[in-house]
């Protein structure tokens, strides 16, 4: 979390000029329950990537292939568990 | 439209760390929809959750140029600042191709922001705008909207001794959008990521007013595991409650046909805000919510050319 | 030499608008502002401007419109009246919030109900909180002036806020006078060029315009705002003086009438500003040391200008064509008794509603407001701190 600005420090207009620094916010403490990968039978669909609503998928777009889940942002919504049409390649496991 | 791995080279125009409740189908659709876009896009966004929780100061989610300004407008905001980028273009001050897209929930689209959507239409502004239709109130906290079906229980319509939840059948306001006469309509959920890109990059293409109409559950408003968004979202579809199909200069199309059309009691099972239509006093709704589902899709299918001879 | 034409008040702005040529216009009809954007239809109609015109369905749609062109980066007018500028009302406060500088016409008209589509001010007064700066126009002439002025002004990079400039509806906006015009080069060359500040349609520089502020940002946005328009009273009297160089005709935040030796005055705004010289002249030659105090800047209110002008007086009049109802006196009766509060003398205030709905001031009027402030005076107590001027019991 970033210190409090004073009124003094702000953009005029009560603008956001950083584009996308929800990243320095982070979700994955939400979380119960975690996805986890078996990357033995991961057949690189990229639905996990396609349907998760945090891109907490981390995939390379130019290898084709889906690496891991970045639990900084991940939810454990648990929806590419259920998209994954690989059976056992994601797994959700408690949280601890 | 290009394959999954190709959209996921595309710059992520929505990013992490946004805080949508888990499980959320609003950010699937929206993070679809930004990857069919070929070329640099600028958005409004009405009041709503997806507003809310991309941009809790001094945090927002948003890669690109993004206003928010009131609920009922989005539409008359962006096709101010499409109007804008119009007039630099015309006096030669900018040259690059961008595209406009508004977002609104049900409430900001079917509801409050109607008056300036249909402006926006008649108009002919160059935009794609977008309902994420969760079907109620979701910000405020499950209130009933125009877009809540029939028997629905909300905090508004709760579910009393005398009342059933909500009375009224839902506006369809997809047919509204086509009686715009506007270049491109179309309905379509997250829980079909090719349906909802390729009409999505259609709705960019579209030299006018595009409208998507997207379902998108919320699980909290609809009483219903995060995990099972997309399984709700596509038996909407099979139920043939919430049908795919483009409506494209007039041209009436369906996208995806059921292999069966599934009883809308699946649908309805499968979520908390309808247990109470399972009692005895009130399942008489739930044939009424079939007979409803089936006039519209006959009406449908009539239209798409689809009707068996 | 320069160019005299006969324009009523919507006709001068109109022109002015053309002149100015902005990028974006959004705006819809109303009663008495409606000949002003029929005026500039035609200009866009017929070629005469670049502007893009956007006719909205309504006047939320087009504060709106206004909102995304002008964070889109580009200069954008409007304008409306009445129940026009409150349907705005929300979007008034967030144009301001966000720093824009759209320039907004609204021709003064009174605020339903009964609907009335006559003069009074409890439209813009109503707006007076919205931190929107408010210049308040004498007659065509000065609609016209303070048009042409309200760009240079908002668009200033240390004030960037939205500013409307109003005229009595009908009275001024319909009414045909003599307007001097300026050449178009020399409008251009004096609002200058648009400079862009965090423009959306900068692709390279993605800007977040409207998140959510919390308890922990909103009280501290609100801050920077009280001071952005607190600080604009320099750069207001700054193109006014500019403006006077341009065209001869000054414009001062305040513009005091036979008010050197006066031990009375009227305090009023707009267009019974005219009618007030009158009333002021014919008590002068009756021996009366009277004057006038016009106030054309309303936000930011100009205080120390308002001590200066009007502590060292006997007795002041206030007329407020607008109702605070319920509260101590009109509009402007509050801003100017609670200005005199730390003045180093006090003269005794009253206030004068007159008016609403259209009804006619007079000269005699205002005299009668003028000598019962003497009244007062001399009787060394106030009874009566609210009166009316025209009104049947």
């Amino acid at each position: 979390m970033s210190e409090l600005k004073g009124w003094k420090e702000l953009v005029p207009g009560g603008l956001i000029v950083e584009a996308g620094n929800a990243k320095e916010y982070k979700t994955g403490d939400w979380r119960t329950e975690k996805p986890e990968l078996n990357p033995e039978k991961c057949i690189h669909c990229f639905f996990c990537w396609a349907y998760c609503p945090d891109n907490a998928v981390i995939v390379d777009a130019e290898a084709g292939k889906m690496l891991a889940f970045n639990y900084d942002y991940c939810k454990g919504c648990g929806i590419c568990a259920a998209a994954c049409p690989a059976k056992g390649a994601i797994t959700m496991v408690p949280e601890r | 439209m290009p394959p999954l791995k190709e959209l996921a080279k595309r710059p992520e125009r929505l990013t992490s760390g946004h805080r949508l409740c888990a499980g959320c189908g609003a950010p699937i659709a929206i993070r679809l929809i930004l990857a069919a876009a070929d070329k640099p896009v600028v958005a409004a966004n009405a009041t709503g959750c997806l507003e809310v929780s991309t941009t809790i100061f001094p945090y927002t989610a948003w890669n690109i140029p993004w206003i928010h300004s009131a609920f009922e407008n989005a539409a008359a905001t962006i096709t101010g600042v499409e109007t804008m980028y119009r007039a630099k273009k015309k006096r030669g001050e900018i040259d690059e191709d961008i595209y406009f897209v508004a977002f609104g929930g049900d409430g900001g689209t079917y509801d409050i922001g109607l008056q300036s959507l249909s402006g926006a239409w008649e108009r002919g502004h160059r935009f794609v705008y977008v309902c994420y239709n969760n079907e109620a109130y979701m910000n405020t906290g499950i209130q009933r909207s125009s877009a809540t079906p029939l028997g629905a229980w909300t905090t508004t319509s709760p579910v009393g001794k005398v009342l059933p939840g909500k009375t009224q059948w839902r506006k369809n306001l997809t047919e509204i959008a086509v009686a715009h006469d506007i270049p491109y309509v179309a309905q379509s959920v997250p829980s079909n990521w090719r349906d909802l890109t390729l009409k999505a990059e259609k709705a960019f293409h579209t030299e006018g007013p595009a409208f998507l109409n997207v379902l998108a559950s919320c699980n909290r408003g609809w009483r219903h595991l995060p995990a099972d968004t997309l399984k709700v979202n596509q038996l909407a579809v099979d139920c043939c409650i919430w049908p795919l199909y483009e409506v494209e200069n007039g041209e009436y199309r369906l996208t995806y046909k059921p292999r069966e059309k599934k009883p809308v009691e699946e649908w309805l099972k499968v979520q908390g805000r309808f247990q109470h239509l399972f009692s005895p006093a009130y399942r008489y709704l739930i044939d009424e919510f079939q007979a409803y589902v089936d006039r519209e899709w006959e009406r449908l299918l009539e239209k798409c050319g689809e009707t068996k001879k | 030499m320069a160019k005299v034409v006969g324009f009523n008040g919507n006709a001068a702005v109109a022109y002015a608008m053309k002149q100015i040529n902005p990028d974006v216009v959004a705006a819809y009809p109303i009663t008495p502002q409606t000949d002003c954007v029929e005026r500039f239809a035609e200009y866009v109609s017929e070629g005469l401007v670049d502007s893009e015109f956007i006719t909205v369905e309504s006047e939320h749609s087009a504060m709106s419109a206004c909102i995304g062109a002008a964070a889109a980066g580009g200069r954008v007018m409007t304008a409306t009246a009445a129940n026009g500028l409150a349907l705005m009302w929300e979007m008034l406060y967030i144009a301001a919030s966000m720093r824009l500088p759209i320039v907004m016409m609204v021709t003064n008209r009174a605020l339903s109900g009964n609907i009335n589509i006559h003069c009074d001010h409890a439209d813009t007064m109503g707006a007076r909180d919205a931190g929107w700066i408010h210049l308040f126009s004498e007659n065509a002439q000065e609609a016209y002036d303070n048009t042409i002025q309200a760009i240079k002004i908002a668009e200033d990079l240390g004030v960037r806020l939205p500013i409307m400039v109003t005229q009595d509806g009908f009275i001024i906006s319909h009414a045909v006078e003599r307007v001097e015009i300026l050449e178009d080069e020399e409008v251009k060359n004096f609002i200058g060029a648009y400079k862009g500040r965090y423009p959306l349609l900068d692709l390279n520089n993605p800007v977040t315009y409207g998140p959510i502020d919390l308890f922990d940002y909103y009280f501290e946005h609100k801050r920077s705002q009280i001071e952005a328009i607190d600080n604009c009273l320099p750069v207001i009297e700054r193109v006014g003086k500019e403006f006077g160089e341009l065209s001869g005709r000054n414009y001062e935040l305040l513009e005091g009438y036979r008010l050197e030796d006066a031990e009375y005055a009227v305090v009023a705004l707009g267009s019974t500003c005219g009618t007030a010289r009158e009333a002021i002249d014919s008590l002068r030659e009756k021996g009366k040391k009277v004057g006038l105090l016009k106030m054309r800047c309303f936000r930011p209110f100009p205080r120390e200008s308002v001590i200066e002008a009007l502590s060292p007086l006997k007795g002041i009049a206030v007329l407020d064509r607008s109702v605070s109802f319920g509260g101590f006196g009109g509009p402007l009766f509050t801003e100017v008794r609670s200005a005199l509060y730390d003045a180093p003398s006090r003269p005794s205030i009253i206030n004068f509603f007159y008016g609403l709905g259209g009804r006619d001031i007079y000269p005699e009027d205002i005299e009668k407001a003028l000598e019962k402030t003497e009244e007062v005076v001399k009787a060394g107590k106030i009874e009566q701190h609210i009166d009316y001027l025209g009104l049947r019991e």
